[in-house]
């Protein structure tokens, strides 16, 4: 009941402000009463289920002339942990909202499709049945494309709304036919039923590889991830919202929630870590060499993302969901910071940008924890929550995890060099965005207090919530998936070895930044990456490659398609039209109007018909 | 070939070649002339074939009266007096098929059902004055009758139609 | 005399007169064709007439009959060409197109054949 009413709150904010859309007062009231009372009912919700334990609720069943879809919601430690974190980041948002987008004519339909986004987010997470949950992950992927395209009088975003929709779709074909796999084989598309009768099997195995397909999409990794830097042209709350806490972890979020199903997989298992790892590290290399400081963040979130999902692969399941909880808080300051930024001087770019520590204070502060949290230090929740997740790695890698052990240590390892280079890529924006000379035409000042309030209280969960780590008790009860699961989540663990290689690592690729930038008289140190810098910048050319392999085939059939239709079928439309007529013709030309020639047909048929009939007569 | 059929094909030869004349000459006043001839050499037929006042009143009507009228027409429409452009090529070849067709049914229709007839000239009743007016008003007088009301309305039709719509009502 | 050169001149002299109607171009001319048609029939009542040694004379005074007709229609006939000189400022039947029925002759306008629009897709990017 009370799932029902968390999903359902933000929907009906979503319509109310569509139909007070003109009233810009109105709206922002609409729009962020209405996040509060869903944030205010999950935690509600929350309380339930510490109370009373996890429900499931049925609303009702769809036939579907096959397997019918049960509309049922579920609340347990898992949905609600992940709610609160949802409708508390939307909160911060649509509060950053009013004033970031105050003079934006058209806020209201921006704001009610962040309340529409956060119903179907809070849909995803609280979902018990697979469809119910796809309906979810849909209408999340088109409000995010809608968003992206905020600015469409822009080119760059309406393409890149397209480009966002068109990818993270193409990964939906292969969830929806995971889902119908699975469905398949247990009989049922619903999660409890999933849960506990799923029996590891090469079905489940295809089934389980083809929803990470979807996975791939939307939480971005290879090969799926290029839309994800594109996307940063939507306004930096949809950057923060739908593209740093919420929607691209729905990915995460899908494999936690099946996780005790995924571990009867080992090979499933292993392609996720192959695909983190190799997220991890190339995301972190491109995320070095950009100018644009919210493409570094979009490129970091995908690495990020990829540091989630290699814990979920290792079995780590309260360290990947631990990371996602720190990440949503560090990541989202992190991208409404870039919006103060971007409201103050007007530019995002890196270049554009220096000596903001003079101009704009508060912002430097609260961005040096955010890149400090992202980079893991210590006491912040980046420090922990990555810490658990590469401990998660080494469990598996050296002792018997529920994958193969190479694949374990190729997310260690991958994590470990994301490190360095995360150090290095956070310390490059740092240095470039806040120290240093100014370099850019209009002053900064800092942000009017709607959005000063957001990013102060995103930072709140960025400083503290790292105590989580020294609670495993509470963390286990939080993280609890419900119903009847294969493995019991532990609490986050950390491991002293790995802890002091990587805070090393943290040290040796923030020193090289640093170095580099004053070795290039405090300008960009990317320079020091010398000719590899402009292939970094453009994520190794895998555009270009899916241009010249998909797209450009792809236009060229169009353009066939729609030539055959003109020149060939209109063809034979035109000409039937045109043989008509020019048949017509022919009569036509008869109607001359010549008297005499009337007359000479009428006696020509006259003497016809006489021959005929003497002829008749006379034989 | 007695006297009577040797000057019948002779007028015959007259009318035709006078006819033929008539709807092949270039010159359009020649060809009402022509007309007179052809009308005149059918007269004369008339007259071998015993009807007397036919013949007369052929040669008052036709050339007398409706060549004077084609004339006049000729002259009002200003029918140039030299040699005028004829019908093109094509159209010349149509007419002369149709015509030509329209001859050969006619003779093979009426050669080969009365071709081998002959008329007895002795027997027939001379076609004079009293032989034609008592026919004409005792077993023809109703259509004649009929006959002189249709002259009535193409005597009022033709004033009707000189005048022309401007004396008419003033427009 | 033998009933056959009457038939014979008049059969041709009416196949004269139809190639006039058809072939000739100035409208009194077609007329006078039509005069020639009618003599041809005048001649062949009158031939039958004599062959029947008709005691009533019905050939010839249809014949008469035919004249007058004859006569009258001449008259209205070159009437109407005067009106028609009068107005369109010619007698030649070929520059005479009032019963002209195509459409760039008739004054209201004919649909014309429209290329149609087809929406060219989107240079590429």
């Amino acid at each position: 009941m009370m799932a029902a009413l968390v999903v359902l709150t933000p929907f009906v904010a979503a319509a109310a402000g569509l139909a007070v859309g003109r009233n810009r007062l109105l709206a922002q009231r609409v729009a962020v009463i209405g996040t509060a009372l869903a944030l205010a009912l999950s935690i509600g919700m929350g309380v339930v289920v510490w109370v009373s334990g996890p429900s499931v609720d049925e609303w009702g069943t769809i036939p579907t002339g096959w397997i019918p879809i049960e509309v049922a919601t579920r609340a347990d430690g898992l949905g609600v942990t992940v709610a609160i974190m949802v409708a508390a980041v939307a909160l911060c948002v649509q509060i950053y909202s009013t004033a970031y987008m105050h003079s934006d004519p058209r806020y209201g339909s921006f704001a009610a499709l962040i309340s529409l986004f956060t119903a179907a987010m809070l849909l995803v997470v609280l979902a018990d049945d697979l469809i119910v949950l796809l309906v979810g992950w849909e209408v999340m992927g088109i409000c995010s494309a809608l968003l992206i395209g905020h600015h469409w009088e822009r080119e760059e975003a309406r393409s890149a709304s397209v480009k966002a929709f068109v990818v993270t779709r193409l990964g939906d074909v292969g969830l929806l036919a995971g889902m119908i796999v699975l469905a398949d084989l247990t009989g049922s598309f619903s999660i409890s039923a999933l849960q506990t009768s799923a029996t590891a099997s090469t079905a489940l195995t295809v089934g389980l590889v083809l929803m990470l397909c979807g996975v791939v999409g939307k939480s971005a990794q290879v090969p799926l991830h290029v839309w994800l830097p594109d996307a940063m042209a939507g306004p930096a709350p949809v950057s923060a919202l739908i593209h740093a806490a919420t929607m691209v972890a729905a990915g995460v979020f899908l494999v936690a929630r099946l996780h005790s199903v995924y571990l009867l997989s080992p090979i499933a298992l292993a392609i996720l870590a192959v695909v983190a790892a190799a997220t991890m590290v190339l995301a972190a290399l491109a995320a070095l060499a950009q100018d644009d400081y919210k493409r570094v963040l979009a490129w970091s979130t995908s690495s990020q993302l990829a540091y989630m999902l290699g814990a979920l692969a290792v079995g780590g399941y309260s360290a990947g969901l631990f990371h996602l909880l720190g990440h949503a808080a560090f990541k989202a300051l992190l991208f409404l910071a870039a919006g103060a930024i971007a409201h103050a001087i007007g530019t995002t770019l890196l270049s554009g940008m220096g000596g903001l520590r003079r101009t704009m204070p508060m912002t430097y502060l609260i961005s040096s924890l955010g890149l400090a949290a992202l980079v893991g230090l210590p006491p912040l929740v980046g420090f922990f929550s990555k810490e658990s997740v590469l401990g998660a790695a080494q469990e598996a890698a050296l002792h018997d995890g529920p994958l193969p052990a190479w694949s374990a240590w190729l997310v260690l390892l991958a994590g470990l060099v994301t490190v360095l280079l995360t150090a290095a890529y956070a310390t490059r924006a740092w240095l470039l965005a806040f120290r240093g000379p100014p370099r850019s035409v209009a002053t900064g000042h800092d942000p009017p207090p709607a959005m000063r309030t957001s990013l102060v209280a995103l930072a709140v969960p960025t400083v503290v919530l790292g105590v989580l780590a020294f609670t495993p008790s509470v963390v286990s009860g939080m993280l609890d998936p419900g119903g009847q699961v294969a493995a019991e989540p532990e609490g986050v663990s950390l491991h002293l070895g790995t802890a002091v290689i990587s805070l090393a690592l943290v040290g040796v690729g923030a020193l090289a930044a640093f170095a580099e930038w004053r070795r290039v008289g405090q300008r960009d140190p990317a320079a020091g990456l010398g000719r590899a810098r402009p292939v970094l910048a453009e994520g190794f050319g895998i555009d270009r490659l899916y241009d010249a392999l998909f797209v450009r085939p792809l236009l060229a059939l169009s353009r066939l398609v729609v030539a055959t239709d003109r020149d060939v079928i209109h063809a034979y439309v035109r000409g039937a039209g045109r043989s008509a007529r020019a048949l017509g013709g022919v009569p036509h030309a008869a109607q001359a109007g010549h008297v005499q020639g009337y007359v000479t047909a009428v006696l020509a048929f006259v003497v016809i018909l006489a021959a005929a009939g003497a002829g008749a007569a006379l034989l | 070939m007695n006297g009577v059929e040797l000057a019948f094909v002779l007028l015959g030869a007259v009318a035709l070649g006078a006819g033929f004349l008539v709807v092949t000459t270039s010159r359009i006043v020649h060809a009402a002339l022509w007309l007179a001839v052809c009308l005149g050499a059918i007269a004369g037929c008339f007259l071998l074939l015993t009807a007397e006042l036919l013949a007369w009143v052929q040669v008052l009507i036709y050339v007398g009266a409706v060549v004077v009228l084609v004339l006049f027409a000729l002259m009002l429409t200003r029918a140039p007096i030299g040699p005028t452009p004829g019908a093109s090529r094509g159209r010349v070849v149509v007419a002369a098929t149709v015509a030509v067709a329209t001859g050969v049914v006619l003779l093979v229709t009426l050669l080969a059902g009365l071709g081998g007839e002959v008329i007895d000239l002795e027997a027939v009743d001379v076609g004079g004055g009293e032989a034609v007016g008592s026919a004409l008003f005792r077993a023809w007088v109703l259509p004649f009758e009929a006959l002189s009301v249709l002259l009535l309305a193409a005597l009022v039709g033709a004033i009707v139609l000189s005048r022309g719509r401007g004396d008419e009502d003033g427009r | 005399m033998r009933l056959a050169f009457p038939l014979v001149v008049s059969a041709l002299l009416f196949s004269l007169g139809v190639f006039g109607v058809l072939a000739r171009r100035n409208a009194v001319l077609v007329l006078m064709s039509v005069e020639l048609m009618l003599n041809a029939v005048n001649l062949n009542l009158v031939a039958f007439d004599a062959w029947w040694a008709d005691a009533l004379h019905g050939g010839q005074v249809l014949t008469l009959f035919v004249i007058t007709i004859a006569a009258a229609e001449v008259g209205l006939g070159l009437a109407i060409v005067l009106l028609v000189f009068r107005n369109r400022g010619t007698s030649d039947l070929t520059d005479l197109g009032l019963l002209d029925e195509r459409a760039e002759n008739v004054d209201q306008p004919a649909a014309v054949d429209q290329p149609d629009v087809v929406d060219q897709p989107e240079a590429a990017r």
